[in-house]
């Protein structure tokens, strides 16, 4: 099976301070269900903005679905993010001035392989058929600032998937939900991850939903920066 | 067209902060295009003050100083013109018809002009007009007296009032006319030009009241004459003229016209070209405009410059809006592109209600301004100078969006998708 993810000993570092990550080996299989785990501060949010390609590496290859982000340029790192990467934020990962709609349709409206890939159904369509499998359909109208956390977060989950990336990446999207609500959301994400056939590379430092998923991965285990 | 879309929709989204950015740059783009209307107006309104004239006549001297005392009421004549080199002139081929000024005395600050029936027939203003009656006739009588608009409702007087002229001019004189006062017989519609502001009386009239002055002093007791003894003089004879206005035959005879005359060799004379002097007047004046229109740029750049701080202080609370449209895959040239389409929005829109504000303004102080100063200001779509100014000011707006825009790109590129609020 290929590698979603293969990262050969990168190093990275904000400017001339100390090293954040120094990661020997990292490799997760297509359509795997990662669990990557760590204390705050370990360097979690730094590793995914490395592999989404917002962060250039010092060192090391950075594989994502076949390609080196590392030998990549800053323009041609966002272009792939945009059509490859589907990203989830902790929390306030919505834009405040875009309806719910327009939140879930802005990947599709930035990239057009993303558009590409929506099977001949028009953005908006694709956007409410994702709502409506996130059961938030009826709240496509409303400005985003009206919607609850868990609310919030599963309109996130939409706009990560629209467009069908192959890789999705969480980061904590559940620590601001309660524990039940954690498991319903993280049920329908798992669910539209397999539909879409996508990877999902998901972060957090409560180990209480490790069981959930196919493979775990303790990042102060393979990062030797000290942190 | 996303960005744009991206870029309206947040703006709406702080609309309290847009509305007073686009009404402060609003409020300085109508006072740079308003300031540039008046401007306009002040001057059409000014080489507007006689039309028609190819040549105005004096005696030799400096042509502002001529323009000035003949047209404008401004400033005195250092000497006349005799009555026959006049007559010589106004017979002469090429001159179709003249109209004689006696100046020199005044009536409660207003000037008095000596002049005859010419000046009502030939006699014109802003592209044509002619000089019109509001009320009563025109003077042809020694005692009569036509006054100008401003002079009427200014001092109140109407039709057979009398008034009584002041040697010199000034607002206090103290060798008067008295014994020999003057009758209201016309007042002339409004010109909003100083026609207005002048007292007309006819030739004869200057002449009547001068008897026993020739040598610029009140006459001696016993010289002086009664207002009976005048009117049973059969003729008056006039002996000088100020100045007077000359229309060609043909135009193109003017520029060898007034050459003639500068030449001419019995009286040291000049004649000067009212649309030239005019301009070489406005010359002069123009260092003020110059100053007035540096004044209101520096407006409008205060505007813009309190867009760019309003701008740039939203960026920290946008840190977050960033990071996600980095997440969702925009480069840091779409933030940039965003932040410059957001600037130039504001400016766009501030530019056009500006733009609107002017039209509102003028449309509702035009009669104003022209029934209190007497300044006409002529209401027009935006020309080539008004596109200008939008076109800058929306430059400007352009060029300062780089400013946030950048700051925010070094944000992205730095903050990456870990956003430190």
């Amino acid at each position: 099976m290929s590698l979603a993810v293969d990262v050969q000993r990168l190093r990275f570092r904000y400017g001339r301070g100390p090293w954040v990550l120094d990661i020997p080996e990292l490799t997760l299989e297509q359509g795997a269900r990662a669990f990557l785990f760590g204390p705050s501060g370990s360097g979690k949010t730094t590793l995914l903005g490395v592999l989404a390609g917002v962060l250039e590496p010092d060192e090391g290859k950075v594989g994502v679905l076949g390609r080196d982000l590392a030998s990549l340029s800053g323009a041609q790192r966002d272009a792939f993010r945009a059509e490859h990467i589907g990203y989830v934020f902790q929390m306030f990962n919505l834009i405040p001035y875009l309806s719910v709609l327009d939140n879930i349709a802005l990947p599709a409206r930035m990239n057009g392989g993303r558009r590409a890939r929506l099977d001949g159904t028009s953005v908006k369509e694709a956007a409410a058929q994702l709502a409506g499998h996130l059961q938030i359909g009826d709240l496509l109208k409303k400005p985003v600032t009206e919607l609850s956390v868990g609310q919030q977060q599963r309109v996130a989950a939409c706009r990560a998937l629209i467009g069908a990336p192959e890789l999705i990446v969480a980061d904590e999207p559940t620590s601001s939900l309660d524990f039940d609500r954690r498991e319903a959301f993280l049920e329908l994400l798992f669910r539209e991850c397999e539909r879409a056939g996508a990877t999902l590379m998901f972060v957090s430092h409560d180990r209480t939903l490790e069981g959930m998923f196919s493979r775990s991965i303790s990042l102060p285990d393979i990062n030797r920066a000290e942190s | 067209m996303l960005a744009l879309d991206l870029a309206l929709k947040s703006l709406r989204n702080r609309a309290f902060s847009t509305s007073l950015t686009v009404g402060s740059i609003a409020l300085s783009v109508a006072l740079l295009v308003g300031v540039e209307n008046v401007r306009v107006g002040m001057r059409e309104s000014f080489s507007n003050t006689i039309s028609q004239t190819d040549l105005i006549v004096g005696t030799r001297g400096g042509t502002i100083q001529l323009l000035l005392y003949s047209v404008f009421g401004m400033g005195s004549p250092t000497a006349n013109l005799s009555w026959d080199t006049y007559r010589e002139w106004a017979e002469h081929p090429a001159i179709e018809w003249t109209i004689p000024y006696g100046l020199g005395d005044s009536h409660r600050g207003y000037r008095v002009i000596g002049t005859n029936e010419d000046f009502y027939r030939h006699y014109r203003y802003r592209g044509g007009q002619e000089i019109a009656l509001a009320e009563g006739r025109a003077g042809s009588e020694v005692f009569d007296v036509t006054l100008g608009a401003d002079v009427a409702s200014e001092l109140g007087y109407g039709l057979g009032d009398q008034v009584a002229v002041t040697h010199g001019i000034g607002e206090v004189g103290f060798l008067n006319h008295d014994q020999l006062p003057f009758t209201v017989v016309g007042i002339l519609a409004r010109t909003f030009t100083p026609v207005d502001r002048a007292i007309y009386v006819t030739l004869e009239g200057i002449e009547a009241i001068h008897f026993g002055w020739e040598d610029g002093a009140p006459p001696m007791p016993g010289e002086e004459r009664t207002q009976e003894e005048v009117l049973a003089m059969e003729e008056i004879e006039i002996t000088q003229v100020t100045s007077f206005f000359v229309g060609a035959t043909n135009r193109r005879d003017v520029l060898r016209l007034q050459r003639e005359i500068n030449d001419y060799e019995d009286e040291p004379m000049m004649a000067v070209i009212p649309g030239l002097a005019l301009n070489e007047m406005w010359q002069g004046i123009g260092y003020a405009e110059t100053g007035l229109r540096l004044v209101t740029i520096f407006v409008v750049l205060v505007g813009l410059l309190g867009m760019l701080v309003s701008l740039y202080t939203s960026l920290n609370e946008r840190r977050r809006e960033m990071a996600i449209l980095r997440a969702v895959g925009a480069g840091p040239g779409r933030i940039v592109a965003l932040l410059v389409l957001e600037s130039v929005c504001l400016a766009a829109a501030g530019a056009l209600a500006g733009l609107a504000l002017v039209y509102v303004l003028l449309s509702a102080g035009q009669p104003i301004v022209e029934a209190q100063v007497g300044l006409f200001i002529p209401i027009r779509p935006p020309g080539p100078v008004e596109w200008l100014f939008l076109g800058a000011v929306v430059t400007a707006g352009f060029l300062m969006g780089f400013v946030p825009a950048l700051k925010a790109y070094r944000t992205a590129l730095h903050d990456g998708l870990a956003v430190r609020v």
